[in-house]
């Protein structure tokens, strides 16, 4: 186990050091993630909806979004010069493959959301005070689901035609239950609701991390078989 | 049995047989709908859809699940005739969740009052659909035989476990779908006649799924074996 957590660190390492070093991906999805912010302010009538009633909307359109762009980016890296083939011939197991995968996948998204909610707080006025370690808790759990299915679909659409239409096709309709959790949680969060209201929204979340990153883990191989 | 040209016609022949008998038992559920089934107090003649809409809702899910079974079996046996058999559900699943999100804002718009409404069991319906059409897009932008098995394999299973997740999350909102009048603990709560001309379009529309499930398994051996036989330089013998 500490072995494939070494290997798993070192692959998400590789990745990171990639992206530091170029930062157009990055650059790229933090400025996408803002735009999707101004997009969803401006597609509504501010004479009959105050911008603070979509917020909650805003923000996971918006961390949503921007995970598919991240997301779409993960495996096409590997595929230029064919660097999956040397990935894959190197001893680590499929399984630590993946798991670091999912660990770079987790900080790249991680980070965009990191820079969009300051601007969400900004675009849409929103009095977080209480409500900031509530929600970075909601944040992490619900990304932690869509990123683990993301990553093993991303591996898959790379190697298709269509790529970059193919991984939102497939991804969204898995990015649901998350999205229902935390987007309902953020606004009972910042409309400052009892905790007694959140319990079955944050089961979910966790219930749904648990079933998806464990069948994501085991599955893995099989996309990776040669 | 090793697939063969002559196996995969016979799978054709078989199953146009089953779907012509399977569709005639359509004919003999409209009949038993309007006339064997008492007039639904409230709803009037609207209620009559329910004999097409819950039958295909439950084949749908039912074909879902079949999918994600045989996805598991497929990738621990490696086996493709199971890849062959989750295409074709694939294709006639899409099918009955086609029928089912036709006839479902049909009869929402006379009771309900609104063709449309995110109540847990229609948007389940409405993903189901949406994974239908995502696996048969991965499907066909594969094309790899080997690969668009496991693939498509990793989707179904994946795909299984979220149905129940979508259902529980939208149940978080709020529901207009009556309360389950078939499948509950206690005995159903419905009229005999109407139970039986219900479980009587079940059986028909699984009928219905199996022959066009023959029709086109037997279809897509063809389709590898003339694939296969193209590159090994092999004529598939005459039709």
């Amino acid at each position: 186990m500490g072995r494939a957590l070494r290997l798993a660190l070192a692959i998400a390492g590789k990745d990171l050091r990639a992206e530091l070093r170029s930062r157009t991906a990055f650059l790229s999805a933090v400025v996408f993630a803002a735009l999707v912010l101004v997009i969803v302010n401006f597609a509504r009538d501010p004479t009959a909806l105050p911008a603070l009633a979509l917020a909650p909307s805003a923000l996971w359109i918006t961390f949503a979004f921007g995970a598919v762009v991240a997301l779409n980016r993960a495996f096409a890296v590997e595929r230029e010069h064919a660097a999956l083939d040397g990935l894959l011939l190197a001893p680590v197991p499929r399984e630590a493959l993946y798991l670091g995968k999912l660990l770079a996948n987790l900080a790249f998204v991680g980070t965009v959301e990191a820079v969009a909610l300051p601007l969400f707080v900004l675009f849409f006025d929103v009095p977080l005070g209480h409500a900031l370690g509530g929600l970075l808790m909601v944040t992490a759990l619900a990304t932690v689901g869509f990123v683990a299915v993301g990553t093993i679909f991303s591996a898959m659409a790379v190697r298709t035609r269509f790529a970059e239409l193919l991984l939102p096709v497939l991804l969204l309709p898995f990015m649901v239950p998350p999205i229902i959790g935390a987007a309902g949680l953020t606004s009972r969060l910042l409309d400052g609701r009892p905790w007694s209201e959140m319990h079955g929204m944050l089961r979910l979340l966790v219930l749904y991390d648990i079933v998806f990153v464990t069948l994501s883990t085991l599955l893995f191989p099989a996309v990776m078989d040669e | 049995m090793t697939p063969s040209f002559a196996s995969a016609r016979a799978a054709v022949r078989r199953g146009r047989i089953v779907t012509a008998a399977a569709l005639a038992g359509m004919a003999v559920v409209y009949l038993l709908a309007l006339r064997y089934t008492p007039v639904e107090a409230h709803q009037g003649l609207a209620q009559k859809i329910f004999y097409l809409h819950v039958p295909a809702a439950w084949t749908a899910l039912l074909i879902f699940s079949l999918m994600g079974i045989v996805s598991v079996i497929f990738l621990w046996l490696h086996d493709e005739r199971l890849d062959l058999f989750a295409e074709a559900s694939a294709e006639v699943g899409l099918m009955f969740s086609a029928i089912m999100l036709t006839t479902g804002p049909i009869w929402a718009k006379p009771i309900w009052g609104t063709w449309w409404q995110w109540d847990p069991r229609l948007t389940l319906t409405l993903f189901l659909f949406f994974l239908y059409v995502g696996y048969l897009a991965l499907r066909s932008s594969i094309h790899d035989p080997l690969e668009r098995g496991r693939f498509s394999a990793v989707v179904a299973i994946l795909g299984m476990l979220l149905v129940p997740f979508i259902h529980l999350s939208v149940y978080l909102f709020r529901t207009l779908h009556p309360k389950p009048v078939v499948l509950k603990p206690s005995a159903p709560s419905l009229p005999p006649e109407m139970l039986r001309t219900l479980l009587v379009a079940f059986g028909v529309c699984l009928a219905l799924y199996l022959g066009l499930v023959m029709m086109r398994y037997g279809a897509g051996v063809a389709e590898r074996l003339r694939d296969a036989g193209g590159e090994a330089g092999e004529v598939p013998d005459a039709a």
